[in-house]
């Protein structure tokens, strides 16, 4: 039996759908507290009065933190910055007086129960002495400086050097478009909002001891965030986090309630626990505004001669958030002379944080949707064009060959399934009734990327088999892919293999993003079964009396749930009988794995993809529907086709979001998110999503990582938006450059 | 969220009653709007009178031939009741356009009515604004106003504008286009109250949203008998398909011989502080032809005087859009 490749269903489904499985804000303890968040309410300046006096005179009212009399903690930067960190200082919930940005957190009070807590929140008098902030990139266009360099960057690299002389390529191009590009931030508001759940265990020689519960994309970043700034040892911080309630990057940085939360918690002596409001999660990280410059010159057949990207986005005044914006330009097309530009400005909001296919998503609407314009100047089919100069190497990448790439399967097979061939390429040309309809396309590219993890494997006596490593599940599927590679490798029925995740009693694993996952833990899932297998085989030859007595660990295989000579597999042991060698006690191991480094930087590691999009655009009304998309992935192998197609479906209504709906409106004179709530930041309903449609291309790929998959986390939302802001081109005949979509810009 | 007390009478004197006592009493149906404002600290009521035990439920003829809708029944019961979606199934597809199920399920023909503004500004009380805190300025003139009124905002020489919201309801706009009539109770007795005259434009006290009394209560909505089951529509304009309030709405009620219209109903949502209903506008359409040319005048004269404050200029022309493809819809038989 195999399980790899199969489409096993949810391993944490039922528990999810009947209310099982639970998130941080959920675990209850005695006597616990709760801490409600007093939110700021300027952009820039200074605190200059905090009464709190009406909250504390009531009764179950136990404290108001604020900057004032919170207690001390680590004084250095260095100590705040987790695992995700960008170059600079971070953010300290209420450390001083100064206000950084509108929506700080200025207080927490704590009490008895939320309902006071709130209520005592309502009754806490702020005062401010306002200074000028500045929070519109549009008004600081020429002001982009370069980003400073930190570990991020290394993850997320910034462009290469120019290559060749773009201007002068540019200049004498026969063919050659120019597009400028502004995308307003988001916020990422997965379903469940940030809380954590910090339970006080009480003291141990004068050391008190912590088991949080948080919402976190991470556990073992949260707890090494907490035990550095509240000056505790790893041993007194357990974070747990079994369940995510959504996060698409929001929760790869520890957010202020954990901070707050513990902060309580340590000194009032007393279980915790902080949530935030729907309307509080429009006041940390976000999707950074950006705004964007695309030039492309091109010969009269297609080859394009000349490339200039250019991105400016907004960022914090403490902290240099980059993402990876301009150079998949570069990486898609191996243009002679080019230049990538990114540059960031500093202003007076939070920094922004890693959103889904964050900075891919942005860079690919801009470079694809100028392909598209470019094919049409140039009279030629964008599948074509796209064909005419597919990069077989990455020059951003010292020109590194790709360890794999089947993106041309996915334009053909992804061309034939949406029936491309039919399309006429006449704008305004394809009507249904009296709606205009558009096809268009993109292709998508991300990262492949690999870090080190670690993860336990343990045999009961039962023989039943726990895996667990410190790893996250965002509702992504790790727990059901991780139980898959457990039972493939140790050869197990699936029923007898049990996954557990979310724990920093459970050994290390990085924090869940960047499509990693599958890749990380799940190398580090196959490696400790592995190792597993060869501690099981060293018992069970250990007696001279045993069949394997003189066998080789090469001469063994495992499955059914036993080990068996591979030439005479009547020769077999059970592995229940294999861990009743061991004396009446479990068998485990413990195994790190790590990519070599050196061997992968050989290459550069990425999955593509191809969106075909069809759009129905009401010209009249303004109104514009995705009626059907396709999109072929080449991820590599596909350790789950149900769970990898429910991401990439995911990432698809993402891309419609982000190309017709998703907008975090700021009032600029308040410096302050203004549509911070579920019914103006609109996201798509069932009504809006169609027929969609999701092809894996086969892709092999020795290189990534032992299983030879890629992650699927992000590819299915990066060429939507592009493919669909092409497919309105197409309905339209109007080119609409800035996203997203919505009735106004395509009227006006 | 402030603390309160919970009264849940069965008679609706003793509604009046509980009224009367605490000043800062508040009715709830279902809940579905007064409980976010407690929440996000706008309304502070100190005791909620639920309405839901009162004898105001059902859907009834009533003798001339109308309809009265019970001011505790829900939207969802409203929208499917047998009589209103053969008889004024413009009031049907209308509440259907609006929220969710779930929200519908909750929400009761009262509470529709007293649905307030969803403007930004208005639902964070760090910002100024006139209908929230009296005086305090309005913070969507010359902010971020993508969704408020471009009818019936314009002050005066010594009164500037003092508010630009909307109101939010779908359903209301149906019940203006049918001409319903309010009913309600207070401890003067009842009076009969013309949809048109229910909902006020801001005017120099934005706070006030309608014409009820302090004290009274809605017992119903009635509906005349007239309820243009032929030729109908509701157009709702919105960034997504569905549970998401309108940006510009257009409910139309016509009667036809012919290609030639007879009366002609229309009423638009998201555009003003009440529905937006101008008689002199279907003058022009009466006895006249169903045609593309006098939609537009129709469209022309509604949206006369029409201010933009600059996210929401578009909807000036998108309401005129609106109206005219309203139109064609009902001008084509529903039957
Ligand atoms: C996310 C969301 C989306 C929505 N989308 C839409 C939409 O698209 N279109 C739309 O039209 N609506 C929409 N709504 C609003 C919804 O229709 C209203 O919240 C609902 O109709 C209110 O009814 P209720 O019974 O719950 O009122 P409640 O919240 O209980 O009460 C509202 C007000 O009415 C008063 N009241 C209640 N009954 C009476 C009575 N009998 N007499 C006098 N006063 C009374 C209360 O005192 C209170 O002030 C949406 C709401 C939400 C939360
Ligand atoms: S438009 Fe009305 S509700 Fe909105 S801020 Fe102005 S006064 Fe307040």
């Amino acid at each position: 039996m195999t399980y790899i490749g199969q489409p096993v269903k949810r391993v944490d489904g039922r528990d999810k759908v009947t209310g099982k499985a639970k998130y941080a804000a959920e675990f209850n303890v005695p006597d616990l507290t709760y801490g409600y968040v007093i939110s700021g309410t300027i952009a820039k300046g200074k605190i200059t009065r905090i009464d709190s006096s009406k909250a504390l005179a009531l009764p179950g009212v136990l404290t108001v933190f604020t900057h004032e009399n919170r207690p001390h903690t680590a004084w250095f930067d260095m100590s705040y910055k987790d695992q995700d960190a960008p170059p600079g200082s971070p953010f300290r919930p209420l450390h001083d007086a100064k206000i950084k940005y509108s929506g700080q957190p200025v207080a927490l009070v704590v009490a008895e129960t939320f309902e006071l807590a709130r209520y005592a929140a309502s009754l806490v008098e702020v005062s401010y002495d306002e200074e000028t902030h500045e929070t519109d990139l549009e008004a600081h266009l020429s002001e982009g400086r370069e980003p400073s360099i930190g570990m991020a960057t290394l993850i997320k690299p910034l462009p290469p050097k120019p290559r060749g002389d773009a201007d002068a390529a540019m200049a004498q191009a026969p063919v050659s478009i120019k597009a400028h590009h502004v995308h307003g931030p988001q916020h990422h508001n997965p379903m469940e909002m940030f809380g954590t759940t910090v339970v006080y265990e009480g003291e141990k020689k004068g050391k008190p001891y912590f088991t949080i519960y948080d919402k976190t994309q991470g556990a073992p970043n949260s707890q090494l965030y907490v035990k550095q700034i509240f000056g505790l040892s790893l041993d007194q911080v357990r974070v747990i986090s079994p369940y995510v309630g959504g996060g698409f990057g929001s929760g790869l940085r520890p957010q202020y309630q954990l901070f707050l939360a513990v902060m309580a918690a340590k000194e009032l002596k007393r279980s915790v626990r902080v949530t935030l409001t729907r309307q509080q999660m429009f006041t940390f990280g976000h999707r950074p505004q950006t705004v964007q410059d695309v030039e492309l010159g091109a010969a009269a057949d297609g080859t394009i001669t000349a490339l200039k990207h250019g991105a400016i986005a907004a960022t914090s005044q403490f902290e240099d958030y980059t993402e990876v914006v301009v150079n998949w330009s570069g990486m898609l097309y191996d243009v002679p002379d080019a230049t990538l530009e990114y540059k960031l400005k500093s202003l007076d909001l939070y920094s922004p944080l890693d959103m889904r296919a964050p900075g891919g998503v942005t860079g690919d609407h801009a470079i694809e949707t100028a392909m598209d314009a470019l094919a049409y100047e140039l009279n030629m089919d964008p599948v074509e064009l796209r064909l005419k100069n597919y990069s077989e190497k990455d020059w951003t990448e010292d020109d590194k060959p790709f360890s794999s790439k089947e993106l041309r399967e996915c334009f053909r097979q992804g061309a034939e399934r949406f029936g491309w061939a039919s399309r006429n390429p006449e704008p305004r040309a394809t009507k249904r009734g009296d709606v205009l309809v558009g096809w268009g396309m993109a292709t998508g590219i991300w990262d492949a990327s690999r870090m080190f993890a670690r993860a336990e494997a343990l045999l009961t006596v039962n023989g039943k088999l726990r895996v667990s490593s410190a790893t996250a599940d965002i509702g992504t599927g790790t727990y059901t892919i991780m139980t898959q590679i457990a039972a493939d490798t140790m050869g197990m029925p699936i029923e007898d293999v049990i996954f557990r995740l979310g724990d920093t009693d459970m050994p290390m694993a990085p924090i869940q993003g960047g499509s990693w996952t599958a890749s990380t833990v799940g190398s580090a899932v196959k490696q400790v079964c592995e190792d597993l297998k060869k501690t099981l085989f060293k018992l069970a030859r250990k007696s001279s009396q045993s069949p394997f007595h003189n066998a080789d660990f090469k001469e063994v295989i495992f499955r059914n749930g036993q080990m068996a000579l591979r030439e005479n597999p009547s020769i077999a042991m059970s592995l229940t009988d294999i861990v009743s060698l061991n004396g009446g006690r479990a068998v485990s191991e413990t195994s790190t794995s790590m990519p070599n480094p050196l061997e992968l930087k050989k290459y550069s590691r990425h999955t593509h993809s191809a969106a075909f999009v069809e759009v129905e655009v009401d010209e009249d009304l303004g109104t514009v529907t995705v009626t059907r998309a396709v999109s072929a992935i080449a991820a590599g192998k596909i350790l789950n086709p149900r769970t990898a197609r429910s991401q990439i479906i995911g990432g698809m209504v993402w891309g419609i979001s982000h190309a017709l709906q998703e907008d975090s409106k700021m009032d600029h004179r308040y410096g302050r998110f203004m549509n911070h709530n579920l019914a103006e930041y609109h996201m798509p309903v069932c009504a809006d999503i169609h027929d969609l449609d999701v092809i894996f291309v086969e892709e092999h790929d020795e290189i990534v990582n032992p299983l030879g998959a890629k992650g699927i986390g992000e590819i299915g939302l990066v060429a939507m938006p592009a493919a669909i802001a092409n497919a309105v081109f197409h309905a339209t005949g109007k080119r609409i450059y800035d996203l997203p979509i919505t009735i106004d810009r395509v009227l006006y | 969220m402030n603390p309160f007390t919970y009264a849940r009478p069965d008679s609706v004197d003793s509604a009046l009653d509980e009224l009367k006592a605490q000043p800062n009493a508040r009715l709830i149906g279902g809940g579905t709007n007064l409980i976010d404002l407690m929440k996000e600290n706008i309304e502070h009521p100190t005791r909620l009178v639920d309405v839901n035990r009162l004898p105001l439920g059902g859907i009834s003829e009533l003798p001339d031939g109308g309809l009265r809708l019970g001011a505790t029944v829900t939207n969802a019961e409203t929208a499917y009741n047998a009589l209103v979606t053969a008889r004024y199934p413009l009031l049907s597809e209308t509440i259907l356009a609006g929220a969710s199920p779930q929200l519908r399920n909750m929400a009761t023909n009262g509470g529709n009515l007293f649905q307030r503004t969803r403007c930004y500004y208005f639902y964070d009380t760090a910002m100024p604004c006139n209908k929230r805190e009296p005086g305090s300025g309005c913070a969507a003139i010359g902010g971020y106003n993508r969704i408020h009124a471009i009818l019936g905002t314009e002050g005066s020489e010594n009164q500037p504008t003092a508010c630009i919201a909307t109101y939010p309801s779908d359903m209301a706009v149906a019940l203006a286009a049918l001409e319903a009539v309010v009913q309600v109770t207070g401890s003067n007795g009842e009076r009969s109250i013309a949809f048109a005259d229910f909902h006020r434009l801001p005017g120099n006290e934005p706070w006030r949203d309608n014409t009820l009394e302090p004290g009274e209560i809605v017992t119903s909505i009635d509906l005349p008998a007239k309820g243009f089951n032929q030729h109908h529509t509701y157009l709702k304009l919105r960034d997504r398909a569905s549970y998401a309030f309108a940006l510009v709405s257009v409910a139309v009620g016509l009667e036809m011989e012919g290609n030639s219209v007879t009366d002609a109903r229309i009423a638009l949502g998201g555009v003003a502080h009440k529905p937006w209903r101008k008689p002199e506008a279907e003058q022009l359409l009466i006895g006249r032809e169903a045609t593309p040319d006098n939609f537009r005048l129709v469209a022309e004269n509604l949206l006369a005087g029409a201010k933009g404050y600059g996210h929401n200029t578009f909807k000036i022309d998108l309401a005129k859009r609106a109206i005219i493809r309203a139109l064609g819809e009902a001008m084509r038989s529903k039957v």
